[in-house]
């Protein structure tokens, strides 16, 4: 293969790599520019996203990089929600006094990291890929540099996410020990269906790494702390996209490079499963941070992505995409709505700041309760489908044991989006709030309205995508 | 013309006027009349479509009417229709949506706008449940019922109105997905998810069993039978004199339909193999609640726990699997829909006037109230089953369906009718007979025309269905007739 078809495939790659060092080059010299460099980084990331809907397929860079209907459905997903972020989180942060223009570029090369998570195709290229959206992430965990909460924040994120870093490579080198390759096509030669323990145990490794970082039980100590130290903008993209790049990645592990070796993992997810949804649902109980609650919330959701996966076949893969992009429209919405909101410039963060919310800012507070009933999982919001999706693909894989406590995991988790919407609804109202600003409450709106009622029609076209993707991967 | 979602939806179109009106109005005071009007006159409208549907049924074929379909995604297709068991209770729903809303008109003061969108809401809800043919369909209008409920019963409701708000949709979620896992598997197995092909699927008796048990486990909170029945009392003392209408007359009837349109047809053998449980469970929630009825100190709790005993009444009648016994449960709902719904309005008019449902603080309002009185002996002697009101009807002919089955089952029943006349007509005595003691009570007023208004649809419907039960029998027979005769040759009866 030549190095011009090798790099044909790697479009998107490219853009946001040149496009990401063209912006820091262009803030370093025009450091008051801020909002060209922004503008700058939309365009990039949508330009990436079109490169990877038209891109040809195929396997690049001795298999490395895979170009695929999964790496074009995650991809433009990542790079659609990666481009919300930044007109989202630049003006929040203008506002607060923090007027840099690294926060656009740090969007763009964790972007293009989760892109190369979405594309991996053997144990390198998902080690640097993960690492490259990681280390961006860590360093807007700490963007607001003089809130102590946050650099305690992106310290904690750093840590943790160092740790499991360092758990993934272990159980990489396992894996590359015993099969002798890093192309997950090999491993999945040398692992059968019946893979020998040391694979195995190399594999539980991956899965741990793995599972820090979308964090699913037990692997979440660090979320509900991050969640609330961090911006909440910056929350709102890594609550989102991250997540679907981490999951695409841990189906392509599992599905391209353990393909006949489901049984083996299957237990593993459905235990990483069923625990993310007890911790989320009882966790979450407790809790009267807003951003805490929502973090519980995201660990149980997690637990939903991961559930899908544990089927074991195609539909399960399918199931935890569509999932995953109707979560990440919920997440980010939720959080969009929690950024345009403050009380005399102070941020409502607490559940009582809520009180009565519905007589302040009817929108907003309609846009949150749209978003505590598509999480709780009630019909028709997109919640549900999201849930009846895995639910489906879970029993029609023989999983129905797991599928009933998830659900009852769910009505536990509903006493605490109730709770939200109880204080929003019946509660007196806490005082004015200060009027939102648009572009936050605009993202709010937008994803309450795509929750419901567009995701009655979205679903219609968004699961055949979805099934595509899924049968790119090896599962049957 | 796709009648029956032109029925579903036509309330939101009136949920859309009430937007556009909230949006432009100027005069607070003008907006709030006039959404009232928009309301009422957007009940109305879907009643008088809801009688054209009725009047359109073809009453001699039993399978299902006025069917739309269209494909959806993942092979699940929009699907309406109706057939005999259901059509009634659209009317229903239209007949006693505008009665909710003339009985809120002077009753919210706060939020109008939200309640009456919330209600209108809650209608298409409800009338989706009663058309849908599609099992993800029936589940989306089915679970979405619970957040008006949860809005109406926390916002405008009583003094503990938060706890009965949380008790009532936490329960009734915990049955729910119960139900979704299950009809997930349904659609799993079949390859379909609709209802009518369902019918005719017959799972293996193994699977029935689970299926039985997950869809028991919604419908029996929903309906509701002893021991699920707990959050009925909460949420009808904290919610709003129209919302315990809507709950008893309407929501409660949800849960009957359930078991007619899926359990019985779907699970014939689990059905029969339940057939013990359901009874026993029934005879205790006759007996026992109407026990508790006695004991009530509050006259919406007495009224609600009432609610429970007639409902075993239904469950019995329905799982007697002959045509007795559905077309008695049928009735029985459809009159307990517009009895204990006139009931609560009854309270209702009291509660408006001196703001507390204690019995004790009521005693001898014939001497000031002399039509209140009359209209609510009407009701009281409707709901003990007193022959000529609707009332006996639905309960003889449930019982002898029952007492085809298990003569027991039926006799232990039978208390319940006497049970239910001992605290009814201790009710009525200690707050309508004797004489006025409590010198508040001296200045309350009798109905005035708008509350006439809203008993004599009620009073009509009560006395009519009383001595002409066949009004209702003609619509329903062929469907039933249908029911049994699979179910028996399902059971090998």
């Amino acid at each position: 293969m030549t190095i011009s078809a090798n790099l044909a495939l790697a479009y998107p790659e490219i853009i946001l790599a040149v496009g990401a060092l063209a912006l820091l080059v262009l803030g370093a010299f025009m450091p008051k520019q801020t909002s060209l460099v922004a503008t700058g980084g939309v365009a990039v990331l949508l330009a990436a996203a079109v490169a990877s809907a038209t891109q040809p397929f195929g396997v690049a860079f001795g298999g490395g990089l895979i170009a695929d209907a999964a790496a074009t459905f995650a991809k433009v997903a990542i790079y659609v929600a990666s481009a919300v972020a930044i007109p989202l989180g630049q003006p929040w942060f203008e506002r607060r006094g923090v007027k840099t223009f690294e926060f656009p570029v740090l969007i763009l090369l964790s972007a293009l990291g989760m892109g190369m998570m979405a594309s991996s195709g053997d144990l390198i290229s998902l080690y640097v890929g993960v690492e490259l959206s990681s280390l961006a992430l860590y360093v807007l965990a700490a963007m607001h540099r003089d809130n102590a909460k946050a650099s305690e924040a992106g310290l904690k994120y750093f840590v943790l996410g160092a740790l499991s870093s360092g758990l993934l490579l272990y159980g990489a080198s396992l894996v590359y020990g015993f099969a002798g390759s890093t192309l997950y096509a090999d491993i999945a030669k040398a692992a059968g269906a019946e893979a020998n323990t040391g694979l195995l145990f190399g594999l539980i490794f991956v899965i741990c790494g793995l599972a820090f970082k979308v964090s699913a039980a037990p692997f979440h100590m660090w979320t509900p702390d991050v969640y609330e130290g961090a911006p909440t903008p910056v929350v709102a993209f890594f609550a989102a996209a991250p997540k679907l790049a981490a999951m695409m990645l841990f189906a392509r592990v599992l599905a391209d490079g353990f393909t006949d070796a489901v049984a083996q993992w299957q237990q593993v997810l459905v235990a990483l499963a069923l625990i993310s949804v007890a911790v989320g649902a009882f966790g979450g109980l407790v809790q009267k941070n807003l951003k805490r609650l929502w973090a519980y919330s995201s660990i149980a959701n997690i637990g939903y992505a991961v559930l899908g996966l544990a089927s074991g076949t195609s539909e399960g893969v399918q199931a935890m995409l569509v999932f995953m992009i109707l979560y990440m429209v919920d997440v980010t919405g939720f959080f969009a709505c929690l950024a345009a909101l403050s009380r005399q410039g102070k941020a409502m963060e607490t559940i009582d700041d809520m009180a009565g919310l519905v007589k302040e800012r009817r929108g907003l507070a309609l846009a949150m309760t749209v978003f505590s009933l598509s999480a709780l999982g009630l019909p028709p919001f997109s919640g549900f489908w999201a849930k009846y999706v895995v639910f489906k693909a879970a029993i029609d894989a023989g999983l129905w044991g797991p599928a009933v406590i998830g659900l009852v995991g769910s009505v536990v988790a509903a006493f605490y989006y109730l709770r939200l919407i109880k204080v929003m609804w019946f509660d007196g109202s806490a005082g004015a709030t200060d009027k939102p600003p648009m572009e936050a409450k605009a993202i709010g709106l937008t994803a309450a309205v795509f929750a419901f009622p567009v995701v009655l029609v979205a679903i219609t076209w968004l699961n055949p995508l979805a099934a595509r993707a899924a049968q790119a991967l090896g599962l049957a | 013309m796709p009648l029956l979602s032109l029925i579903t939806y036509a309330p939101l179109v009136g949920v859309a006027g009430i937007l556009i009106l909230r949006a432009f109005a100027k005069d607070e005071a003008r907006g709030v009349e006039a959404t009232r009007w928009i309301a009422f006159v957007t009940t109305l409208a879907t009643l008088a479509l809801s009688v054209l549907l009725v009047a359109q049924f073809d009453a001699s074929n039993p399978g299902f009417q006025f069917v739309e379909e269209a494909p959806w995604f993942a092979g699940l297709h929009y699907r309406m229709g109706v057939d005999g068991i259901s059509v009634l209770f659209v009317l229903l729903t239209a007949f006693l949506m505008p009665i909710c809303i003339a009985a809120s008109w002077k009753s919210i003061e706060t939020r109008v706008h939200e309640y009456m969108v919330a209600f209108l809401i809650l209608e298409t809800l409800v009338i989706g449940v009663f058309c849908a043919l599609d099992l993800v369909v029936f589940y989306i209008f089915f679970e979405f019922g619970l957040v008006p409920m949860f809005l109406i019963i926390g916002i405008w409701g009583g003094a503990r109105r938060v706890y009965a708000a949380f008790k009532f949709f936490l329960y009734t979620l915990l049955g729910s997905v119960l139900m979704l896992a299950a009809i997930l598997f349904m659609i799993g197995t079949s390859g379909t998810s609709s209802i009518p092909e369902l019918m005719q699927y017959g799972f293996s008796p193994e699977a029935q069993t689970w299926l039985w048990l997950a869809f028991f486990a919604s419908f029996a909170v929903k309906m509701p039978m002893w021991p699920v029945h707990t959050w009925l009392p909460d949420a009808h003392v904290e919610a709003p004199t129209a919302g315990s209408v809507f709950l008893a007359g309407i929501l409660l009837k949800m849960g009957g339909y359930g078991f007619m349109r899926f359990s019985l047809p779907m699970f014939p053998d689990a059905s029969h193999q339940f057939t013990p449980l359901i009874f026993a469970l029934s005879v205790i929630a006759v007996i026992y609640t109407s026990l508790v009825a006695f004991r009530q100190t509050d006259v919406k709790k007495l009224i609600a726990y009432s609610s429970v005993a007639h409902m075993g009444l239904v469950t019995m009648g329905i799982f007697s699997g002959n045509a007795e016994g559905e077309q008695g449960a049928i009735y029985q709902m459809l009159s307990h829909g517009v009895i204990s719904g006139a009931l609560f309005l009854c309270v209702g008019v009291i509660y408006d006037r001196m703001h507390t449902r204690e019995i004790k603080f009521y005693g001898g309002l014939v001497q000031r109230m002399p039509w209140y009185a009359a209209v609510f002996l009407l009701f009281t002697m409707g709901n003990v089953g007193l022959p000529g009101t609707s009332g006996f009807v639905g309960e003889i002919l449930s019982m002898t369906g029952v007492y085809q089955v298990s003569t027991w089952t039926a006799i232990l029943a039978a208390t319940g009718v006497i049970l239910s006349a001992v605290y009814m007509l201790t009710l009525y005595r200690s707050v309508v007979f004797g004489t006025i003691e409590n010198p508040k009570l001296q200045t309350i007023t009798d109905l005035e025309w708008r509350e006439v208004a809203i008993f004599t649809p009620l009073i009509i419907a009560t006395l009519w269905m009383g001595v002409q039960p066949n009004i209702v029998f003609n619509l329903t027979d062929a469907s039933v007739d249908q029911l049994v005769r699979v179910y028996q040759a399902a059971i090998g009866g």
